[in-house]
């Protein structure tokens, strides 16, 4: 089985430890994995503001850096789920539709594909609010929704957490309302995605975790800059870093 | 006609927030109102399922349904009208009305009747019009349109109100609870309610099978505005027609529980003829249906039965308010149904939307909704050069991030990567993201440099 | 071309592929304690349901609502004071208190009683009387919507209600209250039918 490893671009950026989190985990897992150096982005900010044109190449690349593999395994169920349902501006080669069927989220390829059922080397004795993304639950089917009553209560992120030591979760009220980031949406209307993610720090404050967790930093990324302009000091931490044994 | 910028809309609303913080609440509550409705239905997905497929079959049989409903209600006695569009529309109805010397009209809620601007066509011919809908009276007053399509008056408070009350019905300004408002509702509009000379209604529902118009309230008001009078309008849209009573079954399981998560509304009313002694008309509209029709990606959004479920586990419309969308329909299903009716006024609104999903999970017809909000934003880019995609921005977006050695330039460590990223994925200046939040900090090193440095880069591979 | 040919034209153009129309299978519900079924979620609405024919019809008026003086009933069982052929225009029937008519079927799932013209006879004694008290023989609630809309009355009946509980209106902040625009209250009495008192 040979694994192709995604690093987002905002998180090669912004968050590289979550990167570096993820190799070492796939490393410990004794995954033959290999990260095509010459990686850069999936191209969902074009595509999402409609831009097509301007995001094909960039699904060219993709496609052709990773095309070969068994797997495509990325940190980030916002890329997953773009690569696997909405790649669409490249053409529609055997390559690209190869590429779609084999992108896997982090959690995905560990829950379903590896199956690993303990995380030894890994210790985290702290409440935890897990915060799953639209794209995780909604795009990928990571987690049942709540909007879907009779759906039996799952989440494969927190099946993982559990078999971490130590790890306990709160429960928060609108568990599944979104983040507010949705992309280029936290730009063109700034202060509703805000107020957005004020809304859900208040609701995850109210139960006083030790630190918010997500399989994706980009809901992260914008709840820490949420959470930094209310003066509140706060710990995020994506999914793979716990599960790499990372301490708070 | 001007562009409707909802963001900016939305800011306002979002620094209100007496006003913001009240409807987010009362909207959320519907949606865990629905939920538990929804949980007591066993059959729920099947249901959802079924509506979906009885609309998608009418709908590709809709000429051979509408001439079975004409034909069904002609049969009984009702006068079958048809209006391409608004104009149509609002010709048709007052050429009733004036046969028949209509000054005072009543009227249920109909959300086609909105779109038509029906109100002051019919007021600037001297037609006095009154809502009879507490939430429709309340918009009237305040001469607003519906900020909701199910309580149009959601987005003010108890002292809104009041004050409101106050002012057109010499009310106690300082009385602001529910009932007693209502109260005062009824006391004021019961007697126009009762001296109307003709009564309007939308449909929710049009039977083609018996010919039926379906219409469901809280308060009964169709049916006061269908029966009181003698003379009966009702605007029904071309896409509101399904085949029997059995599908309606289905239908009215799934509306209310929807809406707002009771089982039933108080009044489910079908009418089949003119009341004895009276005289019915239906208007049949399309207003951009027939056309809607043969719009690919976006047909489905006929399936709508105006529950407005989307519009309440919307994030963004919760904090944005009904009116920010400057339209007849809002929220979700506004934004996938509102470049039908102006695709440039409307050009902005596919870009209101975290493209999170929710609206097509609680959707009773399940429209595609978040799938067509993001097939709306490659025709508005196609179309209409959309003010914040900046076109230069993502094009250098392209040349960067399809050049692996040009991103590694652009996407070093420390302030370089900060200004990087915004322009090309945020594509504003750094200062919208920080407008309302902090920036990510720089990082010492990325995540290739870490790679490159601590793990062998395969030949072939590196740059 | 009148609009009429040019809307069904446009709409055949823009005809989509067919689909099939679903069959609506048998939800098979369960048809026991349909009326405590019913009762439940009539109480929902703020609707009343009394369990037995009142022993003696015009106390249990005079007790239910003191201050009516107009009534007006169409079901055979009980005499109201005023009959609804003196009317008149239908507009007017907000000058009856209280409307007493009986209803042909009750649904268990919703709480709702079926009325036609032919029990109202004029319709508007429905809904613009200040109370309505609907006589309901338990054999006819039958247990959801589906099994509702099988009634004939819905094939042809000028005008047909499923009426759920007293005219409410949550337009104010989103819960139900009431009053509304129609009836204050909403009384079902379990009364069997051909049942004289």
């Amino acid at each position: 089985m040979r694994v192709g490893l995604m690093v987002p671009c905002y998180v090669d950026m912004f968050y590289p430890e979550v990167g570096i989190a993820t190799v070492e985990l796939l490393e410990k897992l004794k995954v033959d994995f290999e990260y095509p150096y010459d990686q850069t982005c999936c191209g969902q900010p074009m595509a999402n503001s409609g831009c097509y044109e301007e995001a094909k190449a960039t699904e060219e690349l993709f496609i052709q850096l990773f095309h070969d593999y068994d797997y495509i395994v990325a940190p980030s169920g916002s890329c997953t789920h773009h690569i696997r349902n909405k790649f669409s501006a490249a053409a529609a080669t055997p390559e690209r539709e190869a590429v779609s069927k084999k992108m896997l989220d982090l959690v995905e390829f560990l829950h379903d594909v590896l199956k690993v059922d303990k995380f030894p080397w890994a210790s985290f004795p702290h409440k935890v609010a897990l915060h799953t993304s639209c794209s995780a639950i909604r795009g990928l089917g990571m987690a049942s929704m709540s909007e879907l009553v009779h759906q039996k209560s799952f989440s494969k992120p927190k099946s993982l957490l559990e078999r971490v030591d130590g790890v306990q979760f709160v429960e928060f009220e609108r568990p599944d309302e979104c983040c507010g980031f949705g992309g280029t949406f936290s730009a063109t209307e700034e202060a509703v995605a805000a107020k957005i993610g004020y809304d859900k720090l208040a609701y995850i404050d109210a139960q006083h975790p030790d630190c918010i967790v997500s399989s994706d930093m980009s809901c992260l990324m914008h709840l820490q800059g949420c959470a930094r302009r209310m003066k509140q000091e706060k710990r995020f931490l994506h999914v793979a870093e716990i599960l790499n044994g990372a301490s708070l | 006609m001007k562009i409707v910028d909802q963001a900016a809309n939305a800011l306002s609303f979002v620094e209100d927030k007496v006003h913001e913080s009240h409807f987010d609440r009362i909207i959320w509550m519907l949606r865990t109102r629905r939920d538990q409705a929804a949980r007591e239905v066993p059959e729920w997905e099947e249901l959802r399922e079924l509506a979906s497929q009885i609309k998608e079959h009418t709908l590709s049989r809709l000429g051979d349904y509408l001439e079975e409903f004409e034909a069904s209600a002609t049969k009984r006695g009702v006068h079958v009208h048809w209006a391409r569009d608004a104009h149509e529309h609002n010709e048709i109805l007052y050429s009733i009305l004036a046969d028949h010397q209509v000054k005072n009209l009543i009227k249920s809620k109909s959300m086609l009747t909105e779109e038509c601007d029906t109100r002051p066509y019919l007021q600037r011919r001297s037609i006095t019009v009154t809502e009879t809908d507490l939430g429709e009276r309340i918009q009237q007053l305040a001469d607003e349109p519906p900020a909701h399509i199910v309580g149009p008056a959601w987005q003010k408070t108890n002292e809104d109100i009041a004050e409101l009350f106050a002012k057109n019905y010499g009310a106690d300004p300082n009385n602001t609870d529910a009932a007693y408002l209502a109260g005062q509702m009824r006391r004021n509009t019961r007697p126009l309610m009762e001296h109307g000379d003709a009564g309007m209604t939308g449909a929710n529902f049009a039977v083609a099978e018996s010919g039926a118009i379906v219409t469901v309230t809280n308060e009964g008001n169709a049916d006061i505005s269908a029966n009181a009078p003698k003379l009966r309008i009702c605007s029904v849209g071309i896409e509101k027609v399904i085949p029997k009573n059995e599908h309606l079954a289905v239908f009215i399981r799934l509306l209310t529980r929807s809406a707002t998560g009771e089982r039933i509304t108080q009044y489910t009313s079908h009418f089949l003829a003119p009341r004895k002694g009276g005289e019915m008309h239906v208007i049949l509209v399309d207003n951009g249906r027939s056309e809607r029709l043969g719009m690919d990606n976006f047909w489905h959004s006929l399936k709508c039965i105006r529950c407005a479920a989307c519009m309440n586990t919307c994030p963004v419309y919760r904090r944005s308010g009904g009116l920010s969308y400057g339209s007849t329909y809002m929220g979700p299903i506004g934004i996938i149904m509102m470049p039908t009716f102006d695709v440039r006024r409307y050009s902005e609104l596919p870009f209101s939307s975290t493209l999170n999903g929710s609206c097509t999970n609680v959707c009773p017809v399940k429209i595609n909704i978040h799938d067509q909000i993001y097939a709306w934003r490659e025709v508005m880019e196609e179309k209409n050069q959309i003010k914040f995609v900046k076109k230069e921005a993502m094009i250098v977006a392209d040349k960067i991030l399809s050049n692996p050695h040009l991103y590694r330039i652009a996407a070093t460590a420390g302030e370089t990567a900060l200004s990087a990223l915004p322009r090309f994925a945020l594509y504003n200046t750094l200062n919208a993201w920080g407008r309302h939040r902090e920036l990510p900090h720089p990082v010492k090193q990325t995540f290739h440099e870490w790679y490159k440095e601590n793990r062998p880069v395969q030949d072939g591979k590196e740059k | 071309m009148g609009t009429r040919e040019q809307i069904l034209g446009a709409v055949r153009t823009s005809q989509r592929k067919f689909v099939q129309l679903p069959e609506i299978p048998n939800f098979a519900e369960d048809p026991q304690n349909l009326s405590e079924k019913f009762e439940s979620a009539l109480k929902r609405l703020a609707g009343v349901v009394v369990h037995d024919p009142p022993k003696d019809f015009d106390q249990f008026l005079r007790k239910t609502f003191p201050a009516a003086k107009t009534i007006c009933s169409t079901a055979p069982e009980v005499q109201g004071n005023t009959r609804v052929e003196d009317i008149g225009e239908w507009s007017s029937a907000g000058k009856i208190d209280v409307t007493i008519v009986r209803s042909p079927l009750g649904v268990a799932e919703t709480g709702s009683v079926l009325l036609s013209e032919d029990e109202l006879l004029v319709n508007t004694i429905g809904f613009l009387a200040h109370d309505i008290v609907i006589l309901l023989d338990p054999k006819v609630i039958v247990p959801d919507i589906h099994a509702a809309y099988r009634h004939p009355h819905f094939r042809d009946k000028a005008y047909a209600v499923l009426m759920s509980g007293p005219s409410g209106s949550a337009d104010i902040g989103g819960k139900t209250v009431h009053p509304a625009q129609g009836v204050m209250t909403l009384t079902v009495i379990y009364w069997p039918h051909n049942k004289q008192n």
